[in-house]
């Protein structure tokens, strides 16, 4: 199980660049794992499933400690719904679990393909963030191994600081073995779900504000709709339904991108195909059930979806804009977007909670956040992003660093206040692609 | 009908672990071997919750039970009550070709790991099922062991005699209820195998693998290559004529 070569990318495809990695695949193997990456790189970062999309996964050149053969449970009570699992464990392994059992994960980003480790690392939130805020708020404890040693448990009530820290940490504090999580009790797999047209933007400022009391609230937004359209799109809300059965989807094959194509697919043509056809479908607007798997995650189903956008990669650009000037800047950067003609069919919009933040860097906030794709087009892209980070830095928004491979360092370190506390608990050994772009 | 029961032999392995899995969620009873019993004991734990009827955990070390292989299966079958459904040997050591060219009795040690202490417990087990009437053995062999290769034959060696042993095995119990399974996986991206480059588009991952041992076991398959691209390459493999395969650095 000694460290050896292997290229490792994340989701943007961004970049394949060589790590030392190592993979233990049981409890007792971790610490040699973790002092042969710092002895032999000097650094090490956990990685899970490489489901970020920049660099916050990376560590190019140095050592990476593989958490996906540390994929067992640990504990799980079906009267209380507290489930401990390695951090390895996925949200799909778990939701295979507990479904039947009539107990959901509290919070759930858009796919299930995501480790629980790396759910904490970057405090992960979904369409339920207005009413029940980030993953980590439903964190009961956690077990975190550091360079030193020590293996620390904290939680809420015991070794808060350090808890704060871990949470949305990036994986700089230490490693994380294994995670205790509160579940949320359903009655059904099913989703009730609603989904409605808007003809443009104020339109979904509206139906956001009258659907506080659906528990998962989402929209898709047409992004180079313009003028009196727009921010035209497709607003989605949901909940667990009281009735129906309580089964975890299959494991089923699902279709896949088998390999990366010499050119990207998603170009403004293609998007603008698919944007127009998305809007207009006769299933854009739907009363009824569907089970949660489709709900939560219509992605999962398109295995290496990211290589539609060729061997550039491409970027995520996701910011959070605060209630003051959420509308007026939302606004702003869909024009700049439209008129740039660059995003892609994955748009997301929608409005966070004012849930206190579980960790030092989470991400969320309250006010609304806007989630794009962009194929990698070099400079051209880069120049919208420089223009869409005036906007958002101007509204007083920041951007989530799990998303995020092009930042610059003032961006992050105005964005988030407690950064400079958080790096006091910063392990001397760990180290990320992410950490040292942007001065941590 | 009561719950299948399994007795896997090198239960911390990569793929006997996602075997274990499979059968686990379907409430089977497992009888996990293997060497170590604390990393035996997170599997059992983590099986238990993904609704295995029973999880027993005896270690001993397979590849020389200090009892004798008779008396050690005769003590594991009995845990496991009257009736034993399916076998599956999934333990065995990659080893270091150069280290086994160097050194005779490191050669030995791979040919015992792999094949010989193998092929005993395989003749205890073909016993018993056979006099039981029913039951399926599965041994994980390798397609290294379809062609003697410079860079890893002593491995190849071992576990192409223990595909020959299964063949025998398969030939043995054909009149029977008895079936005989014999897996030749490829690349598996396992800690077995972490020392080797896997970038590359023929590295499967022990799920798959599983997955169809699986599969194999319930059609009732003899010789099971996975995943099944296999197939072809080891024939085109086994049929390349001896000037040009020597010309190649296999």
């Amino acid at each position: 199980m000694s460290p050896h070569a292997k290229t490792v990318a994340s989701w943007g495809n961004l970049s394949h660049g060589g790590h030392m990695v190592a993979a233990p695949s049981f409890h007792d193997e971790i610490p040699m794992a973790l002092n042969e990456l710092i002895a032999q790189c000097r650094s090490v970062l956990p990685y899970g499933l490489g489901r970020s999309y920049g660099d916050v996964c990376l560590n190019t050149g140095k050592g990476l400690l593989l958490t996906e053969r540390l994929d067992r449970f640990l504990t799980f009570d079906a009267t209380s719904g507290i489930l401990r699992a390695e951090a390895g464990v996925t949200i799909g392994e778990a939701l295979r679990l507990t479904v039947p059992k009539g107990w959901f994960v509290p919070v759930t980003p858009g796919t299930k393909f995501v480790t629980l480790g790396g759910a904490v690392a970057n405090d992960v939130h979904g369409k339920n963030h207005h009413l029940a805020g980030t993953f980590g708020r439903f964190v009961r404890k956690l077990a975190l191994r550091r360079s030193d040693g020590s293996v620390t448990e904290c939680g809420p009530d015991r070794e808060r600081d350090l808890f704060r820290a871990t949470i949305g940490g990036l994986g700089l504090t230490g490693l994380i073995e294994w995670v205790e999580i509160d579940l949320q009790p359903i009655a059904s797999a099913e989703i009730e779900m609603q989904s409605l047209r808007f003809a443009g933007v104020e339109g979904f400022f509206e139906m956001s504000a009258d659907s506080v009391s659906w528990p998962y609230v989402v929209s898709w937004i047409d992004c180079l709709s313009q003028g009196s359209a727009l921010g035209r799109g497709i607003f989605m809300r949901g909940r667990h339904a009281e009735t129906g059965a309580l089964v975890a989807a299959r494991a089923k094959g699902g279709l896949g991108i088998p390999v990366t194509p010499p050119v990207g697919l998603v170009t403004p043509l293609s998007v603008r195909l698919f944007n127009e056809a998305y809007y207009r479908r006769p299933g854009a607007t739907f009363t009824g059930r569907t089970h949660f798997d489709p709900f939560f995650y219509p992605l999962d189903r398109l295995h290496h979806w990211n290589r539609a956008y060729g061997p550039r990669g491409f970027y995520q650009y996701q910011s959070v804009l605060p209630p003051e000037t959420a509308r007026r800047g939302t606004i702003e950067m869909l024009k700049c977007i439209a008129a740039s003609g660059q995003a892609s069919c994955l748009v997301v919009l929608k409005n966070f909670g004012d849930a206190p933040a579980a960790g030092m860097l989470s991400f969320p906030m309250a006010g609304t956040t806007l989630a794009l794709d962009f194929p990698n087009r070099g400079n051209r892209t880069l120049a919208l992003f420089a223009a869409l980070d005036d906007i958002v830095v101007r509204c007083g928004g920041r951007l989530y660093a799990a998303k995020d491979a092009r930042m610059v360092p003032a961006m992050f370190h105005g964005g988030y206040p407690e950064l400079d506390r958080f790096r006091t608990f910063l392990d001397p050994a760990f180290d990320s692609d992410l950490k040292r772009r942007l001065s941590i | 009908m009561s719950r299948t029961a399994i007795i896997i032999l090198g239960a911390t392995s990569a793929i006997a672990q996602q075997y274990a899995r499979l059968q686990a969620e379907r409430g089977a009873r497992l009888l996990l071997v293997g060497r170590d019993s604390e990393r035996l004991a997170e599997i059992a734990a983590d099986l238990t919750l993904r609704g295995a009827e029973t999880v027993e955990i005896p270690d001993m070390d397979l590849t020389a039970p200090t009892d004798g292989y008779q008396a050690a299966w005769t003590s594991l079958a009995s845990r496991l009550g009257e009736r034993l459904d399916i076998v599956l040997l999934a333990y065995g050591a990659l080893g270091h070709q150069d280290a086994a060219e160097a050194d005779p009795a490191e050669t030995v040690r791979l040919l015992n790991a792999n094949m010989v202490s193998a092929c005993a417990w395989l003749t205890a087990a073909a016993n018993h099922l056979e006099r039981q009437g029913h039951g399926t053995i599965a041994a994980i062999a390798s397609v290294a062991g379809d062609r003697g290769r410079r860079s890893n034959y002593v491995y190849g060696a071992a576990k192409g005699g223990l595909a020959l042993f299964m063949e025998g095995l398969t030939h043995r119990l054909a009149g029977t209820p008895v079936r005989v399974l014999t897996v030749k996986p490829g690349l598996v991206d396992t800690p077995m195998t972490d020392d080797m480059n896997k970038n590359g588009p023929l590295w499967a991952t022990p799920a798959k693998v599983a997955a169809d041992i699986d599969k194999a076991i319930a059609r009732g398959r003899t010789v099971l290559y996975t995943p099944w691209f296999w197939r072809p390459i080891m024939l085109v493999i086994r049929c390349l004529p001896r000037v040009l395969f020597h010309r190649l650095r296999l």
